[in-house]
């Protein structure tokens, strides 16, 4: 026994990045005590900032932080299609008897989305799809998969990207790489560096790739780079796994947003997809998502599902079901169908407008600096390139809350507040970078 | 070899599959084998570093390749066998979730007014915080615990919502593998098949404990405590708050003593599996015991909780997982670990059953009605037993003594038939249940009752 309390203390030393101090281990005080050893963890990039932005009183403050959509109010939504569907089901009598049917309605209306006219492969039988909690689940079912698979494989993760899929693939098990992707000085796609280091990796390499509105840059390849892109990952046998949280948001169009997913398909790739409807049906908190991988036949795509069924089962076992109702409800639905359509496009549109209003206000305030980047970007994201102070000063003197990566979420701004928010960025980033001189990072 | 994979890398997409089917030809598929042993290599590829190059070869060959078919899950693979039945008898025996007399499903009184009034209030569908909900947080330490225990009072509590008990266990048993590498889990033999699927999932070491005696049909209460006594100083106890699934047999208070005893002295630390609180004898204090007895002892301890069973929101997968710390300090440094945990596997909970569970709880009305039922729930799965109990001994002439279902408590009971005694309960009479003898009551009606009585008789008695 006092061999297996050294051994245990020896594996906190070299095995624990999480484990602080060694518990203590004398019997007498083992009763109480046990978490001793525990460190509080950090506050999560995005969500804490949500957390500091509640705590500040400041009459003018903004939060900019999460991805989440806002009205010209600043208020959160409910969209019409999804009263609708709510009151369609309210009370009703669903029970765990029909999750099977639901489920499996979901996953159709899902990938059917996302694969737009390629969705026949659904009626073959080649995709092995499963309801997830949303993005984030979806996105770890799947590393677990590859981590079950392919245990040696890395993930390459753009750089840069939203910060939990770091997480993800790390709790996962799953070594990381990145490939370079934001430009800092275009503030755009570094298309050539893109593109070189899918050449060098290894063949058959694992990479995740944004298909439209990128988080947390907002920059998206164009069509012809796309295309450029698949064509490269078909000669280096490359798998393409697309994280789609924002399918609606970018264009505005459904069908434009999942072109790249669509373009690789037709390039005849077997490709992985996580898709959420958070962000565009405003599901937030009901966690519903999709996990889809494309297989070659019918029965290996019947025992890829049956083993992320299996990995699902030791997590939470099954998808919590109002969010599936709701969701498979509006999609199959065809009038409610074309009224969440309509509403994805009013979000969309709110977001392109702000964001034209945001460039333009600055334009106004003058300065060297170009915004031609705010307009640039797609989505609900922009990246200024700010520096650690720039975000520091952003944060502390004008109460604006942007995650610590310099990411804003533009649907968070809105008519009433987009003045002083082009007047925040303009004294922190032209001050800052006019002055030209700094003296231990204090400005003259 | 260069120059060949160039040349078929460069083929059309939809060449033919014949290099592959040649490249798959020439190398062997080893045996799939579902065994987690580390040391035998990946359990769950029948084939090792071969499909990367028959990937290469042929472009369009899947990357998955090598997947294997996953087995069915035992206890929901039961259920999809039942819905294939088209025999008149059939009885559906499997899954542990409530049906009423007739056989239906049935969602509470409680929450379809819970589900209204939110419908009436139109709340927003943001985001919850990591750790969830707060007023639901709250609300179900409470019921767990007491309002008024000590341990809410001074904070000691680090609650999580989680993903109904699955989600909760999982999070709890990856905070094991973190905090406690090299930790063993002690898990009762028999228990829920799904436990072992969390803790080799999670990496988390596990061992089993005697519980079930099959000469008595009842408690190995020895066993037992021998094995706890016997395991590594500082491990994990799983143990079933009440209502034991699969078994159905509980300790007894006395007996629950004895055991906290011994985890004490062992210096063990208790985690309790509540997903019948409420559902063992019909009153939710009751079945809370267990844990207020080790809780008032001062040990720290985990408990994951559900409510799928007693509120009947298995789809909606709500449950909490509880830590209690020697500390308030220590329970917000727990409590932030959990969170950390549950980023990168869903990064927060769903908000509906949370939202219901608030609202049932919270409000005393609610509260009340929700007693009511679940008393009506439990009452009918006793009655259940009863009736089960008068039938085997009125058709069973061999004088057995069936007396250990009245003595068992729950959804389900342990029937004692062996493998091959249930799967004659299926082929023969279309009575599906798991292979290791465990029925739900919770699916059986008092007029089937006779039907499966003969059934058990007949499979007792004439299938060894």
């Amino acid at each position: 026994m006092q061999q297996r309390i050294k051994i245990n203390i020896m594996r906190r030393f070299i095995g624990g990045r999480f484990a602080g101090s060694t518990r203590l281990m004398s019997t007498s005080s083992r009763a109480l005590g046990w978490w001793d050893h525990v460190k509080p963890a950090p506050k999560d990039p995005i969500i804490g900032v949500t957390e500091a932005f509640l705590a500040d009183t400041n009459p003018n403050k903004i939060n900019l932080g999460v991805g989440a959509y806002r009205d010209d109010e600043g208020k959160p939504v409910v969209l019409q299609c999804v009263r609708y569907a709510e009151s369609k089901i309210a009370g009703c009598e669903f029970l765990e008897s029909n999750a099977t049917e639901v489920g499996s309605k979901l996953v159709e209306e899902s990938v059917k989305l996302a694969y737009g006219k390629h969705a026949h492969l659904i009626k073959d039988g080649r995709v092995a799809g499963i309801q997830a909690l949303s993005g984030t689940s979806a996105c770890r079912l799947f590393a677990e998969l590859q981590r079950r698979f392919y245990p040696e494989s890395p993930i390459y993760l753009p750089d840069f990207t939203w910060s939990n899929h770091h997480n993800i693939w790390r709790d996962a098990q799953v070594p990381e790489r990145s490939f370079r992707y934001y430009h800092p000085i275009s503030k755009g796609l570094n298309f050539a560096a893109l593109m070189d280091d899918v050449k060098n990796a290894p063949d058959g390499s694992f990479f995740l790739l944004h298909p439209c509105a990128h988080n947390p840059t907002g920059v998206d390849p164009t069509e012809e780079q796309w295309r450029e892109i698949s064509n490269k990952f078909k000669v280096k046998n490359h798998f393409p796994f697309f994280d789609m949280a924002y399918q609606g948001f970018a264009s505005g169009d459904v069908d434009t947003d999942a072109l790249p997913i669509r373009i690789f398909l037709e390039d005849g790739h077997l490709i992985g997809c996580a898709q959420s409807f958070a962000k565009n049906m405003v599901l937030h908190g009901h966690r519903v998502g999709c996990l889809s991988v494309l297989c070659d036949d019918v029965k290996r795509a019947v025992a890829v599902k049956s083993q992320l069924q299996q990995i699902a089962r030791a997590i939470y076992s099954n998808p919590p079901v109002h969010g599936i109702l709701l969701v498979s409800t509006i999609l199959s639905d065809p009038q409610t169908k074309v009224l969440w359509f309509k509403e994805v496009k009013v979000m969309a549109n709110r977001i392109k407008q702000m964001r034209i209003t945001l460039r333009e206000t600055l334009e106004k305030l003058g300065g060297p600096l170009s915004w031609e980047h705010i307009t640039n970007q797609v989505g609900m994201f922009c990246f200024f390139g700010l520096t650690p102070d720039e975000i520091d000063r952003l944060v502390r003197e004008f109460h604006v809350y942007i995650t610590p990566d310099g990411r804003m979420s533009m649907a968070g701004v809105n008519t009433s507040n987009v003045n002083y928010l082009a007047n925040a960025i303009h004294e922190v980033m032209t001050y800052e970078r006019e002055a030209g001189t700094m003296i231990s990072g204090i400005s003259l | 070899m260069a120059s060949t994979m160039l040349s078929v890398a460069s083929a059309s997409p939809f060449a033919s599959l014949s290099p592959l089917e040649n490249v798959k030809g020439k190398l062997k598929l080893g045996s799939a084998s579902l065994s987690f042993n580390k040391a035998k290599g990946n359990p769950f590829i029948n084939a090792k570093s071969f499909c990367r190059i028959s990937m290469v070869a042929a472009v369009n060959a899947s990357r998955f390749e090598s997947v294997t078919m996953a087995p069915p899950d035992p206890i929901l693979g039961v259920s999809e066998a039942f819905r294939a039945d088209t025999h008149e008898s059939k009885l559906n025996l499997g899954v542990g979730a409530y049906r009423t007399e007739e056989l239906q499903p049935y969602v509470l009184d409680v929450v379809k007014k819970a589900e209204n009034l939110m419908v009436e209030r139109g709340e927003n569908k943001e985001y919850l915080p990591i750790e969830g909900l707060a007023a639901f947080n709250k609300v179900t330490a409470e019921l767990l615990f007491g309002a008024d225990n000590p341990v809410i009072k001074q904070q000691r509590v680090a609650t999580v919502q989680g993903l109904s008990g699955t989600g909760s266990l999982r999070l709890a048993a990856a905070l094991i593998e973190r905090y406690f590498p090299g930790a063993k889990v002690l898990i009762s033999s028999p228990t829920w098949g799904n436990h072992k699927n969390i803790f080799n999932d999670s990496r988390v070491p596990w061992s089993e404990y005697r519980y079930y005696d099959p000469k008595t049909v009842g408690l190995d209460f020895e066993g037992m405590i021998a094995d706890i006594k016997a395991a590594p100083e500082g491990s994990f106890v799983l143990l079933h708050g009440c209502a034991h699934n699969p078994t159905g047999i509980d300790p007894t208070p006395e007996q629950w003593e004895k055991i906290a005893n011994v985890i004490q002295a062992k210096s063990h630390i208790p985690f309790f599996d509540v997903a019948y609180q409420g559902f063992a004898s019909g009153s939710l204090d009751t079945d809370a015991a267990s844990v207020r007895l080790f809780t008032a002892r001062g040990m720290e301890l985990l408990v994951a909780q559900s409510y799928s069973k007693n509120l009947g929101l298995y789809a909606e997968r709500i449950g909490a997982i509880n830590v209690v710390c020697s500390s308030a300090d220590a329970a917000a440094r727990v409590k932030s670990q959990l969170k950390r945990l549950a980023r990168p596997m869903y990064s927060n909970p769903p908000i509906h059953g949370a939202r219901i569970v608030a609202n049932v709880v919270g409000d005393p009305a609610l509260f009340n009605e929700w007693k009511a039922e679940m008393e009506m729930m439990a009452g009918r799965i006793k009655n259940v037993r009863q009736k089960l109990y008068d039938s085997l001994s009125a058709k069973d002439k061999s004088g057995k003594d069936w007396s250990f279902i009245l003595k068992q408590i729950g959804m389900f009971s342990f029937t004692g038939l062996n493998i091959d005694q249930s799967a004659n309960m299926t082929s023969k009479w279309h009575v599906y249940m798991t292979k290791d003898g465990r029925i739900s009551l919770a699916g059986l009606s008092l007029a089937k009752c006779d039907y499966l009585a003969d059934a058990i008789v007949d499979s007792f008695h004439n299938v060894s």
